[in-house]
């Protein structure tokens, strides 16, 4: 065997379900977009733009992704952080913490459906309290904010583990030397969270927010559950385009627009999470 | 000032025993070697010092503050860990300044120190290179100048050239007994290689078992052992063994010699002797040659007498083939005796 060819035959494989299964839809995707039957068109990308859906619907996912990550990354760190310094039933509250990522989102969004329904949780709670005389219809167009709060703590209950579970793994890679390091050398518990942690955790942050906010932009079954179309998001818009408009155009065209958000957030993590050379374990 | 003294500690890991309440005073400005095998507790009682294990029982004084209770950078120490754990995130000046940052010193006086700790350890041409970039031993400068630039009352050392290639261990070696005696603090330096702690040790604390056997001086400890194991651990070939017993007369009868000895209470002993302080003459032990290996200046010969192993370092200049019977006589100034009961010195 040539050895030289040996390591591109090797990758051949991976590089064919690449191109067939990502390159090829890609390219039909763009295709949809910008062809029309007399050709190159922008008219789709036209249409998409002027729907008068289209930039509350950006501005609602980009909002979504812009309070959820943060949050999610903030509480994941401090969740992970309890689960590597537990000395016992550390497997247990891992447990715990990751029950929400063992249901589908539709699951999770129908649950919390259950809570802010007229008829729900909540509102069973606060009129058995006396806290209210009827129950109040939260969900409703009216007060889109309140859906809008609904589908950011769904999205924090469903979705904050997978961060945590990343961060616990790459907790667990940094030596223990440099913790005792930093101790001796005059670093507290919180000095040795900003000094050792989480400039060692750099490759798994980077990890996490990149996963993170690509599937925030893909937000949808949450949405789709809690408010229908009364607070459109990018996905949610997208579906509406391809099944109830019946216009596949357009629908490609949102799909691109999706496709660069999540790009661009790859790169930008890339670059600001980057690790210097020769700085790595 | 920081004498360091150690009252009673004891560490126990769940029913294992690692240390059995240890005291040790070490002076001002004292090179301390905790030497021993591996398992022996020597780096738990470094690591209690250190503030990184908290003593079962027990009291840690340094330099007349107690401070078991407190954490480890409220102590004054500064250490040197065995895998250097030089933050790979920062450059070597940053991590050289990392305590000085978080003492909260200012940057002139941060500057002033990172630039003399550097160019002691020669490494002032690396201050802006990452870890990941360094070798095994520019690592181990790094984390000495690290723990240099503290200016601490204590250095602790854990081990800190055992990842180092024979060659390399041995040049640094050197260089910190220079670096150290300079920087006047008081070092523990945990080892398991007696050359090392020969070699820089003020004195030598001989641990095994989670218990010290002898603290004393380099020479003292190789020429008069307290107990047959700092004999059996200490010098390279060991000291050899012959059971002795007490003749009519009062004397002790070794191996088919008569010696002159203590007056032990037991009528039994165990006759020690240095593989070096043997020479080839009459009226010896009758020793059979089995392997004969030349060293150079000089000949390891392993003999058996009355079928025991007895190492003898001879001249190089004797001619001896294995199987070869030759006449070992001790030195007399240089035997040493021990309870076997005991096996402390008799």
């Amino acid at each position: 065997m040539n050895t030289r060819a040996l390591p591109y035959l090797l990758l051949l494989p991976a590089t064919l379900f690449l191109l067939v299964f990502f390159v090829y839809p890609f390219v039909q995707v763009a295709v949809q977009a910008f062809v029309g039957p007399a050709g190159f068109t922008t008219d789709n990308v036209q249409t998409m733009v002027k729907n008068f859906r289209f930039w509350p619907s950006v501005r609602n996912t980009v909002l979504l992704a812009a309070i959820v990550v943060p949050l999610q990354l903030v509480m994941a760190l401090v969740m992970a952080s309890i689960v590597a310094n537990l000395k016992s039933a550390r497997n247990t509250i891992l447990y715990i913490f990751t029950i929400p990522l063992g249901l589908s989102d539709l699951a999770a969004g129908i649950i919390w459906l259950a809570i802010f329904e007229q008829s729900g949780f909540l509102n069973s709670m606060l009129v058995s309290l006396g806290v209210v005389d009827k129950p109040i219809l939260f969900l409703s167009y009216q007060n889109s904010w309140v859906i809008f709060v609904a589908v950011l703590l769904a999205e924090l209950w469903r979705a904050t583990a997978i961060v945590m579970v990343i961060l616990v793994a790459g907790m667990g890679l940094i030596p223990k030397e440099y913790y005792e390091a930093a101790e001796v050398f005059g670093a507290g518990p919180w000095k040795r969270f900003l000094k050792v942690t989480l400039p060692m955790l750099k490759p798994s942050l980077q990890t996490a927010l990149i996963l993170r906010t690509i599937a925030a932009f893909e937000v949808f079954s949450v949405v789709q559950a809690l408010g229908g179309t009364t607070l459109p998001v990018l996905v949610g818009q997208t579906y509406d385009w391809q099944f109830n408009q019946q216009q596949t155009g357009v629908a490609a065209a949102m799909a691109l627009v999706i496709l660069a958000i999540s790009i661009a957030c790859t790169v930008f993590f890339l670059r600001v999470l980057r690790t210097p050379k020769g700085a790595t374990l | 000032m920081a004498e360091i003294q150690i009252k009673g500690i004891a560490k126990s890991f769940g029913a294992f025993k690692a240390l059995h309440s240890i005291d040790l005073t070490i002076a001002d400005q004292e090179f301390m070697v905790l030497l021993g095998a591996s398992g022996c507790g020597k780096t738990t009682l470094l690591r209690i010092i250190a503030g990184l294990e908290t003593p079962t029982q027990g009291e840690v004084w340094i330099g007349g503050r107690r401070v078991d209770r407190l954490p480890p950078r409220e102590r004054g120490i500064a250490m040197v860990f065995q895998n250097y754990a030089v933050f790979p995130h920062l450059t070597v000046l940053e991590n050289i300044a990392f305590g000085l940052r978080m003492k909260k010193l200012p940057q002139p006086e941060i500057d002033r120190r990172v630039t003399r700790t550097a160019e002691l350890m020669h490494i002032e041409q690396l201050l802006a290179r990452y870890s990941g970039q360094l070798s095994g031993g520019q690592r181990q400068r790094v984390a000495v100048a690290r723990a240099l630039a503290m200016e601490p009352d204590v250095i602790l050392m854990d081990e800190p050239l055992s990842n180092l290639d024979a060659l390399l261990r041995l040049e640094m070696r050197a260089e910190l007994k220079g670096v150290l005696a300079g920087s006047k603090t008081t070092t523990i330096y945990v080892t398991h290689d007696q050359v090392e702690a020969m070699s820089l040790a003020d004195r030598i604390s001989v641990m095994n078992a989670g218990r010290i056997v002898q603290a004393a001086s380099p020479v003292e400890i190789y020429r008069n052992p307290a107990a047959r194991f700092v004999g059996s651990f200490i010098g390279n070939p060991p000291m050899n063994f012959l059971p002795a017993t007490r003749t009519p007369d009062g004397r002790w009868s070794v191996a088919g010699i008569t010696l002159g000895g203590p007056a032990a209470a037991s009528g039994k002993l165990e006759f020690a002797i240095r593989p070096e302080d043997l020479t080839v003459a009459a009226g010896g032990f009758d020793a059979v040659a089995r392997v004969v290996e030349p060293l150079g200046a000089h000949t390891l010969v392993t003999t058996e007498i009355d079928g025991a192993l007895f190492r003898a370092v001879l001249d190089s200049d004797v001619r001896i083939n294995p199987g070869d019977r030759l006449s070992l006589v001790p030195k007399p100034d240089r035997i040493r005796w021990f309870d076997p009961e005991t096996s402390l010195a008799a």
